[in-house]
């Protein structure tokens, strides 16, 4: 047992975190660190810089732009992009569709959509959930009907998140109403600007427009669009939804979010000298960090047994990963807006470019303010954490 | 970075495994153990040093067997799981770790191969009624007479103190009631004249003792370290300490999740078991959640138990006991209020486990005391 990283481990580590800190602009890791809106630009200038590199997409297949990692390089990798406050590559194209293509996909759709996912050329967005189906995702209802070279969707998609940005959007649809709920879904990807289609911006409670609804409106797809078999998409999800488990915690992001907060707090006046010198507050911060420690091991625990074993079945230890992440981000988030304070209250126009001329002391209190309020989605999406304790409570716990 | 455990580590677990299950298979067993005499069994306790437990953390030339943090983890475990009762956390952990760090070549020489053969048997007094988990607050005093040291005080729940063989004990010899410079720690036969030891049974089902002294007389080799400085050597001591408790709760919440998980699906009420419930169901996810974090933070404390950098080593063992104590408290209250009625009776195994994972978190530092201790961390270096 050898909890430290070995020194080839180690210098992996110095060698991604200088070329993030280096390589990725100040500007757009400032952004993401104070919890403002990344514009489109930001996403795709970060991104390419990445893909230059080799790592935009490191865990795809060799063949298609993948480094060949071992578990750990690859959580080493994804907790200091986090920790630089570099934004994730676009996680629909490089964790969902992209994955899913170059598993199941057809030859001609990984030549013609792979490489450019990975560049960002096409941006794409996710069309699962619906109105009526959340967590209960396979109670699906939009479908696709077989007309000759064409499936005709007609339906409704909700939760796209930037969906306003995309080129193309990767779809479950109900293609077989008579059979069991799960057996009559296939997976399609559609051209956003196929007629018929329509996004309807959802400003979410923090005043920002990340997510959309789709509306599709007897909308013409090829077949060739078609992933794999038909029928056979709920497989599909799955494999999606599990493809990619390290980092799912973002202790990362936790960690630089304490690390702010901390430094925040230091130049905070609050009684006689700085919020930081209240015990009170101290404690509140040590108990997050402990629990955050405790988080870090397993995970550490989780990538090193997917390291020794060959077999794809998580440790069951990983399900826990997801609520307690969530929650751990949920919380660094409460520290920022304890820091922040009585200034909290200030709410400045979210879409308007930053703070030239402000009044105001605290500029950073209405980005952390709106990091609160949009982080309560993180225990809801993916799988709610009240369907992560179902999950746990059937394959670990045995009901 | 691996978690895996050698071969001889397994064989290690397999063996006290082995012992523990056949030893504390049942809650008669521990009954039995704890009405002999000495509050365990002397049987068992020869087990454990056949096994060679009692040697696990001296160096070979100290005459153990040259284990480290990862060994003493896994034989916490297995006691954990089994609820035993014999003195091997007070003696070879708590008093073996003293010696170790603090002795003189030839206390180890003398101490080390008795504490390893099980006929040396050791207490750690430290405790006063007045000093709570602050290990410098010392009353007790060591005067020096041209005969040499004279002890007087009073030390509490001295742990297995009313079986051991020898206590290590702290003694002021110079300064205030709460400087940290000054202590003494001295190893001194249970049978000193002066020395009063009134033994009892504790909470969870273990032996502890309130000690007295007075007039009681040392010879010049009984000084544990360099005179007044005694301290250091129990802060380290504090730490072997959390480490191996993180670890021995981590085999009780095991245990004990496993123990509520079975009850839930063979309990039948409203026309089947109530692991159909979802709300139960979700409450033992979270003792599960609860127990992993913990083991986690035991492994954590393996790792940092012997770390060279003093400040970040005294702040991660800080961080394993809050979690630990956090951890001990759900799990514990958790597993009482699933069992229902049968989880608040003494004939249940589970209520025993309860109640040592409540004594747990009141070892070595309770939740606020860590907290406190992790939030003057964070101003360490600074005006206040």
């Amino acid at each position: 047992m050898d909890l430290r990283f070995t020194p080839e481990e180690t210098a992996f580590r110095d060698e991604v975190r200088s070329f993030f800190r280096t390589q990725v602009p100040a500007g757009i890791r400032a952004k993401v660190s104070e919890g403002r809106a990344l514009t489109r630009e930001d996403y795709v200038t970060s991104q390419r810089i990445l893909n230059a590199h080799g790592y935009a997409v490191p865990h795809w297949p060799r063949e298609w732009g993948g480094q060949d990692w071992t578990p750990i390089q690859r959580y080493v990798f994804t907790e200091e992009m986090l920790l630089a406050a570099v934004p994730l590559p676009l996680q629909f194209n490089c964790y969902m569709v992209g994955p899913v293509i170059a598993a199941f996909g057809s030859q001609a759709q990984k030549e013609k959509h792979l490489a450019r996912i990975a560049n960002l050329d096409e941006w794409w967005c996710q069309g699962f959930s619906e109105p009526g189906a959340g967590s209960d995702l396979a109670s699906l209802k939009t479908k696709a009907v077989r007309e000759g070279d064409h499936y005709i969707v007609d339906g409704q998609k909700t939760w796209t998140t930037l969906g306003q940005y995309a080129d193309w959007i990767f779809c479950l649809v109900r293609t077989d109403p008579t059979a069991r709920k799960q057996a009559g879904i296939s997976f399609i990807l559609i051209d956003m600007k196929t007629p018929g289609i329509t996004v309807r911006p959802i400003i979410t409670l923090e005043g920002r427009h990340e997510v959309n609804e789709v509306f599709f409106d007897n909308v013409k797809v090829p077949v060739e669009n078609l992933v794999g078999e038909e029928n056979k998409g709920w497989d599909y999800a799955k494999f999606l939804l599990a493809n990619e488990r390290t980092g799912i915690a973002r202790i990362g992001l936790s960690k630089e979010r304490l690390a702010r907060a901390k430094r925040l707090a230091k130049e905070m006046p609050a009684g006689e000298g700085m919020l930081w010198e209240e015990r009170d507050f101290r404690e509140r911060v040590a108990a997050v960090e402990i629990e955050l420690k405790a988080l870090e091991i397993t995970q550490m625990r989780v990538v090193a047994a997917q390291a020794r074993t060959s077999d794809n079945r998580p440790d069951p230890a990983s399900s826990i990963l997801k609520i307690k992440g969530s929650q751990l981000q949920q919380a660094t988030t409460e520290l920022l807006l304890e820091v922040a304070g009585p200034f909290a209250l200030a709410a400045p126009d979210l879409l308007a470019p930053p703070h030239d001329g402000w009044p105001f002391d605290y500029d950073w209190a209405d980005a952390a303010v709106a990091s609160y309020f949009n982080s309560r989605k993180v225990s809801i999406y993916g799988g709610s954490n009240e369907i992560q304790k179902n999950i746990i409570a059937k394959a670990v716990l045995g009901f | 970075m691996d978690f895996d455990l050698s071969p001889e580590q397994t064989q290690l677990k397999a063996g006290i495994d082995r012992l523990v299950g056949s030893a504390y298979g049942s809650l008669e067993q521990r009954n039995a153990h704890a009405a002999e005499p000495l509050g365990f069994s002397e049987k068992v306790w020869a087990q454990f040093v056949e096994m060679g437990l009692t040697g696990i953390p001296f160096s070979e030339e100290e005459g153990g067997f040259g284990g480290g943090p990862v060994e003493t983890m896994l034989v916490m475990e297995a006691l954990g799981r089994g609820l035993a009762l014999e003195p091997y956390f007070a003696s070879v952990v708590l008093g073996g770790c003293a010696v170790r760090l603090g002795g003189s070549q030839a206390l180890k020489s003398c101490v080390i191969p008795g504490i390893v053969e099980g006929s040396i048997r050791l207490a750690l007094a430290t405790t006063e009624k007045q000093s709570r988990y602050d290990l410098f607050d010392v009353a007790t005093v060591a005067r020096s007479d041209a005969d040499g040291l004279v002890l007087e005080g009073a030390k509490c729940v001295v742990l297995h103190g009313d079986s051991a063989s020898h206590l290590v004990l702290s003694a002021r010899m110079a300064g205030q009631r709460r400087d940290r410079d000054g202590v003494g720690l001295f190893l001194l036969p249970a049978d000193a004249p002066g020395l009063k030891i009134h033994g009892y049974r504790t909470q969870d089902g273990g032996r502890a003792a309130e000690i007295s002294l007075s007039q009681v007389r040392l010879g010049a080799d009984a000084m544990i370290g360099e005179p007044g400085h005694g301290f250091p050597i129990l802060e380290r001591v504090a730490e072997f300490a959390i480490a191996a408790l993180a670890a021995e709760a981590v085999g009780i919440m095991a245990a004990l999740l496993q123990l509520t998980v079975d009850y839930l699906k063979t309990r039948q009420q409203f026309g089947g078991p109530i692991a159909q419930f979802q709300v139960l169901q979700h409450r033992a996810v979270d003792m599960f959640i609860a127990l992993e974090q913990a083991r986690s933070m035991a492994f954590y404390a393996a790792m940092m138990v012997e770390h060279p950098g003093a400040a970040e080593r005294a702040a991660a063992l800080s961080a394993v006991k809050v979690q630990i104590n956090r951890s001990c408290r759900l799990v514990g209250q958790e597993a009482v209020q699933l069992h229902g009625g049968i989880g608040m009776t003494m004939e249940y195994r589970g209520a025993h486990y309860f109640k040592r994972l409540t004594m747990i978190e009141s070892a070595f530092g309770d939740t606020g005391y860590h907290l406190k201790r992790m939030g003057d961390f964070g101003t360490a270096g600074q005006k206040r």
